[in-house]
């Protein structure tokens, strides 16, 4: 609560709005492969085909949610097998970690959605409207022809992209070249067609109005990334000790007494956050080194060396100022920490990799029928019930069979099957209710419960596993 | 955070509610506006919904709404659509043939016929023959799961039996059988004692020779008739195998002198009148994939 007689401070402000202007130079050009790398990758993936076989999707990606499964090229996940994605997801946050730690907010900074779709749209924003002074001159001008066409271009191509980018997504979840001619005739699902409206909506909103502000108010990450670096994670900093006093250089007024940097506001130009580097390693920094690139440029332009704005470690500043030579990029790079980082993150890959070898591709549940526990038959034999579920998770169907060990105390039918025999459909779980029968008289048939495995052979591949249950007799509680 | 320019009055006060506690005042501002829109919103949503949809309590029911909505109606709809959905199958099945084969050669509808069977079971049969099929032991409600049947175990017998019941007075086609009641001065209690032990010989329980051998007797003049000389029973009465192991009632002395004495008289409910044909169908095809179909 503040007093009435002093003028409070508002509690809303309006965004500035950011014109970053066009710069060259190495990051920018690392910036635009990744982007056309990830684009491209987000874009067509789904496009890609792979052969599985007649009865399986030949997408080669495909997180197919009716059937619950999910598709990686040569590898099939069964929604049993969710610790794959746990363990990826444990890879993400260790692979965060190793990257913070080591090259501070680079994800934030190169690969991030939001950065790289906000990058997008400002390129069509430039590429429609011009650079960074007539993005503001058009800003401050009234409503004409002229600037209604551009704005209408503008709103235009991103409406293209943004349709293009919720499309993209569904593709992921269904077979792309059905769905996309589903979609064209109106005779797809609603689902998918309000998945792409929100996208749509989230893709303009985010990339074309709201911009820098995700970052700043909306995402949790620079606060976690903040509290991941340390002195020897490699960010982007001014050499302070090197441009300040900054000012214009003017031949008449002592340019000798002033620092390298000239005040020229070109890395303040060119920030996509709208910020001005030169007050410090700050939490709306995303590090994408645009301000490097146009400092870079400038220097050159003055003759000075490179630099001025640049990747660069805290501990760094000490020695810098001292007059010593920074330590080298891979002394800040290789230290206990990293290395750790990637131990734990390899060590969760490997395991995963191992798993994903060694899955059993044949696999079998039994659940005794319990209701009755067991059945008498006219001669006196005691019947057991299981209900036996088979998952075959090839491409093609597979003969299986089902029999039960003691084999010698007792006798297996399976439901509708000779010997035991029973044919599975591809990439599916067939359940079998399997009768395990005890003579009459036998010592199993009047037991209150056996020791019971039931062993499952593939046929043809002469692989098999088993199960371990209980058979009730006569004396079952 | 209270004080724009228009909560305050003209003097440049905010003004309070009067309340104040050790110097802080509650400050009595206006609601937001667009708070305020939402609620007036919401009001005149729901007089809009209280007209177009059913409302207001009333002894019987509520008011029914202009648009006629009612979720009984949705059911029913539901219901109509799956009845719709399924007529195919419903039609081939009250044509099919009543054998396994016919049947399991449509793997549609024997599956239809399997799902939809245990349905009906669980809502008519399973109140006797119990969730599991496995009836009540040894109190008259066979189980359905064994190999033993009473009256038959092929799908036409089991679909018979599930039409018309077992000595119901209803049905005029109902399976009808009776055993006499032996105690009523009809047989002494020394013949009755002599043909329990004869029948617990037959099945291959323990028993009194001498007396077993005397009942033999007593069995072939009395109970052969229904239950066959060698005690295999006969389906065609519905006269129990008394040879195997199977015991509708119970098989020890007791109950078997309680049965010879006094007679059984389970009666099974028609259900031709409360199922369908497809219905009673499906049911027959359910109990006989339970393990004893024959």
């Amino acid at each position: 609560m503040s007093s009435t007689d002093q003028d409070p401070d508002r509690l809303y402000a309006a965004r500035e709005p950011i014109f970053p202007r066009r710069v060259s130079g190495r990051y920018r050009t690392l910036k635009w492969w990744i982007m056309g790398i990830t684009l491209g990758i987000y874009y067509l993936l789904p496009w890609l085909r792979w052969d599985r076989g007649p009865s399986m999707p030949d997408q080669a990606v495909l997180i197919d949610l009716a059937n619950r499964r999910f598709f990686f090229f040569w590898i099939e996940i069964w929604p049993h097998e969710f610790y794959f994605v746990a363990g990826l997801l444990i890879m993400a946050g260790l692979g965060l970690f190793l990257f913070t730690s080591a090259l501070g907010r680079v994800w934030c900074g190169y690969t991030c959605p939001q950065t790289v779709w906000t990058d997008l749209f400002i390129l069509t924003e430039r590429w429609i409207e011009g650079d960074r002074n007539r993005r503001i001159k058009l800003w401050k001008s009234g409503w004409d022809a002229h600037k209604i066409r551009l704005r209408v271009t503008k709103m235009a191509v991103w409406l293209a992209i943004s349709v293009a980018t919720g499309g993209a997504w569904v593709f992921y979840f269904a077979d792309a070249p059905t769905l996309l001619g589903e979609l064209v005739t109106l005779r797809a699902h609603p689902v998918a067609y309000t998945t792409i409206l929100v996208l749509t909506a989230t893709t303009l909103v985010l990339g074309g109005f709201m911009r820098e502000q995700v970052c700043i108010y909306m995402c949790p990450w620079p606060r976690i990334q903040a509290a991941m670096m340390d002195e020897d994670t490699l960010t982007i900093g001014y050499r302070d000790w090197r441009g300040e006093p900054r000012g214009k250089h003017r031949k008449a007024e002592g340019a000798e007494t002033l620092g390298d940097c000239i005040d020229c506001n070109a890395c303040v130009n060119v920030c996509p956050m709208g910020i001005d580097i030169r007050d410090g390693q700050q939490l709306a920094c995303i590090t994408c080194g645009l301000c490097i690139d146009a400092c870079d440029e400038v220097m050159e332009k003055i003759g000075k060396p490179r630099g001025l704005v640049d990747y660069m470690a805290l501990s760094d500043e000490g020695r810098e100022r001292a007059g010593q030579p920074p330590k080298p990029v891979w002394k800040h790079v290789f230290r206990i920490r990293t290395i750790l980082y990637t131990a734990l993150w390899s060590a969760v890959g490997v395991g995963l990799i191992v798993a994903l070898f060694v899955r059993s591709d044949i696999d079998i549940t039994v659940s005794p029928v319990r209701n009755p526990t067991y059945v008498t038959l006219s001669d006196g034999t005691i019947r057991n019930t299981y209900d036996v579920r088979v998952r075959n998770m090839q491409g093609e169907s597979r003969l299986f069979q089902i029999s039960v060990q003691p084999s010698d105390l007792f006798r297996v039918e399976v439901e509708g099957a000779r010997n035991g025999l029973v044919e599975v459909p591809p990439d599916a779980i067939e359940l079998n209710r399997v009768y395990v029968m005890a003579p009459p008289g036998s010592a199993a048939a009047s037991a209150q419960s056996t020791d019971l495995r039931i062993w499952l052979l593939d046929v043809e591949a002469d692989t098999r596993t088993y199960k371990d249950t209980v058979f009730n007799g006569r004396n079952a509680r | 955070m209270s004080t724009n320019d228009h909560d305050k009055t003209k003097d440049g006060e905010v003004p309070t509610t009067g309340h104040s506690w050790d110097g802080i005042q509650e400050l009595d501002n206006p609601m937001p506006r667009w708070w305020l829109w939402t609620f007036y919103a919401c009001i005149a949503f729901a007089v809009v919904y209280a007209v177009l949809y059913p409302a207001v309590p009333l002894v019987k029911g509520a008011t029914p709404g202009l648009l006629g909505y009612s979720t009984r109606a949705e059911v029913e709809k539901d219901i109509q659509r799956f009845e719709e959905a399924n007529a195919d199958l419903v039609a081939k099945l009250t044509q099919v043939e009543l054998t396994t084969d016919a049947i399991k050669a449509d793997a549609d509808l024997y599956n239809y016929a399997v799902q939809g069977g245990a349905a009906v079971f669980r809502t008519y049969c399973a109140q006797c023959h119990g969730s599991g099929a496995n009836g009540v032991q040894a109190a008259g409600y066979p189980s359905l799961l064994d190999d033993d049947w009473l009256w038959g175990g092929a799908l036409e017998d089991i679909y018979y039996t599930a039409t018309h019941g077992i000595r119901n007075e209803d049905d005029p086609d109902a399976r009808w059988s009776q055993m006499p009641a032996f105690g009523d001065d009809y047989l002494p209690q020394e013949e009755i004692d002599a043909v329990v032990q004869y029948v617990r010989k037959i099945s291959g329980q323990e028993h009194d020779a001498a007396l077993a051998s005397a009942g033999e007797t007593v069995f072939l003049d009395n109970c052969a008739a229904c239950h066959m000389e060698d005690g295999t029973g006969d389906r065609y009465q519905g006269a129990p195998n008394l040879t195997d192991a199977i015991w509708l009632y119970g098989g020890d002395v007791e109950t078997l002198t309680e049965t010879v004495t006094y007679a059984r008289f389970g009666i099974m409910p028609s259900h031709q009148e409360r199922l369908t044909d497809a219905e009673r169908r499906a049911v027959a095809v359910y109990v006989h994939q339970l393990g004893g179909g024959e």
